[in-house]
């Protein structure tokens, strides 16, 4: 089905008796595997409303990322929280839209300083399961009248309703970037590196590690953002800051500066080409070294280390059951790339509290009591039932 | 701004739940003596107040899970409360109600600055939180007026703001787990210590739900590093429309202030004679603040100030000195002490996208001739968060009635202009009747059927948020 307009999607809902699955860009196939009639969201697609004084864009949910990107970028804005082009990690091509981001409240390496995309949703419409066309939220900054009922949506892997059109604030781009770099730390030292760049008050906007870089050695990165003064004063402070580490290479090339971190961004270190399975793992960053430890008693592991280390890209060779071996784990273990067979096997989310899973299987069917959007795709790991 | 019917089968069984509430905590740990429970008749909403049934005051997460365990098998409705500084009567008790209120869980219980996180109980204020992280470089940044007092459950629950939020974002960007303690006493940890948690966020959910799906008993918050320091800058302008028109070209050049106040006429004129500030007697009044080193302050005052004189102002002093900057910052942070010697008044904080500023200003200044009521404006300029204070007289009824009207006229003129009913101090009573002006009732019924999954006897908070007719079936089950 390709609705042309909500009320057209209302109406295929409203009279639907079989299951959906919600499709964008067809660029993130993320989360179990789910199936049912394919729901093509592209004819709810285009910009909305934009006021670049206000800091905020309304957009329809089927609006390709890269149109809603050059747009703001032509006013000198951007949407911050960076989300991951999949393409590369999951071996799919197309182009990645709106209501694929933010149902899977897709994030990148800047959020350590700005937050998730869930910080930038600030209203959206969506579709419930009975074919009622619901507003959360609205389109200014600052909003707490009722309920935050957008949050749920961002992140419900589509199972709460179909988005049709969201809000993001957005902010002013960075006038120049900077990346420092540090070559041949152990995971170890990295992480404290990062940790001392973090703790600095010089906004960082990225700090990543990886053991093996593109060129196969350990490579730390921190990226600083802003205007020219800034970015001169923060780079210059920095850099004495982390040369107790290491020395501290500075690249100001814009274009290598947005390579490197689009590399950590989309993992591209694990593109398909290389095989196994991929892990993301998310913890205070604190725990990252042991984690890995752990992770790398198991055979032979790949690690790239975002956020500080408060996000863990972890490749596995495939059938091993990463989570299990990571426990106890402050934080949580998604499956991101696998077979379906060991996608079932293992769960691809985390298990929850049984409370907390249980408050949420009501929520999805106060949402959608009829079980009509990507059925099974939500559901957690360990024989919990996601949906029953 | 009714309260519902108290349900007097409740009322009639005082003395056996106050008896059964005190077999779990401490008996001095149960206030139900009428001249005690007072204290607790209302919150910084002062215009509404009714005393509860009884107060608890309990000192841990399982003394809550007790308390409520106890009231969902009795039955008897409960309000959360943290200081009682909520300005939409979020933590204003029915007469049938016990107030489980969270001051004496008051500890810090980790601090991480490597992991940059703090978990807290969340009785203690806002303030102690930066306090308790500041020698070690670090703060907590939402900031809401009422810091000195206000707890962090209560934050939690009506998802807090502050003068600073243009840059850090509100409390929801700040908080990455709860402990809270639902209805029925059962005990959950939502969100933790990482950037995220699997499954739906409730924990975003939670965050402003207004005290009704839960009691939050601990919560875990982001701290970031102190900024090196920061500096405002403040425009006079002899017209408001124009100072509007300032701030959104001020956010449109690319620079992002921390805060952007403004200040009318008559509330710049209250604050300077209050406080002595030394403001310039204009039409609007703008503080713009930025953080940085000197250096980078130097540059982006330089922008703004670029800026602001495309506009005509009537004075920019950019401060330069620490003494400069609490000067500038004085007459703004006395402004609603101040505006309370001229008389009583209602805050509201509808909020408007920043482009319709002019337009909203314009038409607050004609409902106030209409009403003929005066409103004195300061606001967060930077996110469009008004703070209307409509000026009266709290012992003539009929101005009071006049002015909760014009107060309604202005939440509704900031929906129509594509804003919505509340900012920064949530729903609570005040704006409840409100809320179809903003959601349609299918809206309305999702977020009721959230409330439903959390709370479905509807006893805790449950005379707040919702227009009570909506409400009422899921209220009188």
């Amino acid at each position: 089905m390709i609705p042309e307009s909500e009320q057209d999607l209302a109406r295929i809902v409203a009279s639907a008796s079989g299951p959906f699955r919600i499709q964008g860009g067809g660029t993130r196939p993320v989360g179990n595997p789910c199936h049912g009639q394919p729901l093509v969201m592209a004819g709810l697609s285009g910009v909305r409303e934009y006021e670049p004084g206000a800091l905020t864009i309304v957009v329809g949910a089927g609006t390709p990322m890269a149109e809603v990107n050059s747009l703001l970028r032509e006013h000198g804005q951007f949407l911050p929280f960076e989300p991951m082009d999949c393409c590369r990690l999951l071996g799919t091509d197309g182009t990645s839209t709106v209501g694929g981001v933010v149902a899977t409240n897709s994030s990148g390496p800047r959020r350590v300083l700005v937050g998730a995309c869930r910080d930038f949703v600030i209203g959206m419409k969506f579709v419930d399961g009975e074919g009622k066309t619901i507003k959360a939220g609205g389109r200014v900054m600052k909003n707490v009248t009722g309920y935050d009922v957008s949050k749920l949506l961002v992140g419900s892997y589509g199972t709460l309703g179909v988005i049709t059109e969201v809000c993001f604030k957005v902010l002013p781009l960075p006038g120049e970037t900077a990346a420092l770099l540090v070559n041949g730390l152990s995971d170890r030292q990295a992480v404290r590196a990062m940790t001392a760049a973090l703790n600095s008050p010089f906004e960082v906007a990225g700090a990543a590690h990886l053991p093996s870089g593109i060129d196969g050695h350990p490579v730390t990165m921190i990226r600083i953002e802003g205007s020219g003064v800034s970015v001169d004063y923060r780079v210059k402070l920095l850099k004495r800051l982390l040369s107790s580490f290491g020395d501290v290479i500075v690249e100001r090339d814009s274009e290598r500066t947005q390579a490197g971190w689009k590399y950590v961004r989309d993992v591209e270190k694990f593109g398909t080409d290389s095989g196994g399975d991929v892990w993301r793992i998310s913890t205070p960053s604190g725990d990252a070294v042991e984690l890995v430890e752990r992770a790398r008693e198991c055979g032979p592991v790949e690690v790239v280390y975002d956020c500080g280390g408060a996000v863990l890209w972890i490749k596995s060779g495939s059938s091993l059951n990463l989570r299990s071996r990571l426990e106890p784990l402050r934080g949580h273990a998604t499956l991101v790339r696998a077979s379906d067979e060991a996608k079932r096997r293992f769960g691809v989310f985390h298990p929850q509290a049984a409370r907390v899973e249980q408050l949420s299987n009501a929520l999805r069917r106060q949402f959608d009591p009829r079980q009509l959007f990507n059925r099974g795709i939500a559901q957690h790991g360990n024989g919990v039932a996601g949906r029953e | 701004m009714e309260l519902p019917s108290p349900d007097t089968h409740v009322i009639d069984r005082k003395q056996r739940i106050v008896q059964l509430l005190r077999m779990v905590v401490p008996h001095e740990a149960i206030v139900d003596n009428e001249r005690q429970t007072l204290a607790y008749e209302c919150d910084a909403l002062t215009a509404r107040r009714c005393p509860p049934l009884a107060v608890a005051l309990p000192s841990t997460t399982e003394e809550v899970s007790k308390l409520l365990e106890i009231c969902h098998r009795e039955r008897v409705p409960v309000v959360p409360r943290g200081a009682g500084t909520s300005l939409s009567g979020g933590a204003l008790p029915t007469s049938d109600s016990v107030v489980i209120c969270t001051a004496r869980l008051n500890e810090i219980l980790e601090i991480d600055c490597d992991s940059r996180f703090v978990r807290v109980q969340s009785g203690i204020t806002n303030v102690s939180v930066t306090q308790a992280v500041e020698n070690d470089g670090f703060f907590y940044a939402p900031d809401p007026s009422s810091q000195l007092a206000c707890t962090i459950a209560g934050n939690v629950a009506m998802n807090s703001g502050g003068a600073h939020c243009l840059k850090y974002g509100v409390t929801t960007n700040n908080l990455l787990g709860v402990r809270m303690v639902l209805m029925d006493g059962e005990i959950v940890d939502i969100g933790g210590e990482s950037l995220d948690a699997p499954g739906l966020d409730l924990l975003g959910l939670v965050c402003g739900s207004e005290g009704q799906l839960g009691i939050v008993t601990e919560a875990v918050l982001r701290i970031l590093p102190k900024p090196e320091g920061a500096r405002p800058t403040l425009i006079g302008f002899d017209s408001a429309e124009v100072a509007g028109k300032c701030v959104a070209d001020i956010i449109g050049a690319g620079v992002l202030p921390v805060a952007i106040e403004f200040m009318d006429k008559t509330c710049n004129r209250v604050s300077e004679e209050f406080s002595g500030a030394g403001y310039p007697d204009v039409e609007a009044l703008l503080i713009v603040e930025v953080e940085g080193s000197p250096e980078e302050i130097e540059y982006q005052q330089g922008l703004i100030t670029q800026v602001a004189w495309r506009h005509n102002p009537v004075e920019v002093r950019e401060s330069a000195s620490e003494e400069e900057s609490l000067k500038i910052w004085a007459g703004r942070k006395a402004a609603f002490g101040a505006m309370g010697s001229v008389g009583d008044y209602i805050c509201l904080d509808g909020t408007i996208p920043v482009s319709k500023l002019s337009v909203a200003l314009r038409g607050i200044e004609e409902l106030s001739k209409t009403y003929k009521l005066k409103v004195a404006n300061v606001f967060h300029a930077g996110d469009g968060n008004l703070h209307p204070m409509i000026i009266f007289d709290t012992n003539n009824a009929a101005e009071m009635k006049r002015s909760e009207e014009l107060g309604a006229e202005i939440l509704k003129l900031c929906v129509r202009n594509g804003g919505c009913l509340s900012g920064e101090h949530g729903v609570g009573i005040e704006k409840r009747e409100l809320m179809t002006t903003q959601f349609t009732e299918d809206d309305l019924e999702m977020q009721m059927r959230i409330k439903d999954v959390f709370d479905e006897r509807w006893l805790l908070n449950s005379a707040k948020v919702f227009p009570l007719e909506l409400s009422q079936a899921r209220r009188m089950q």
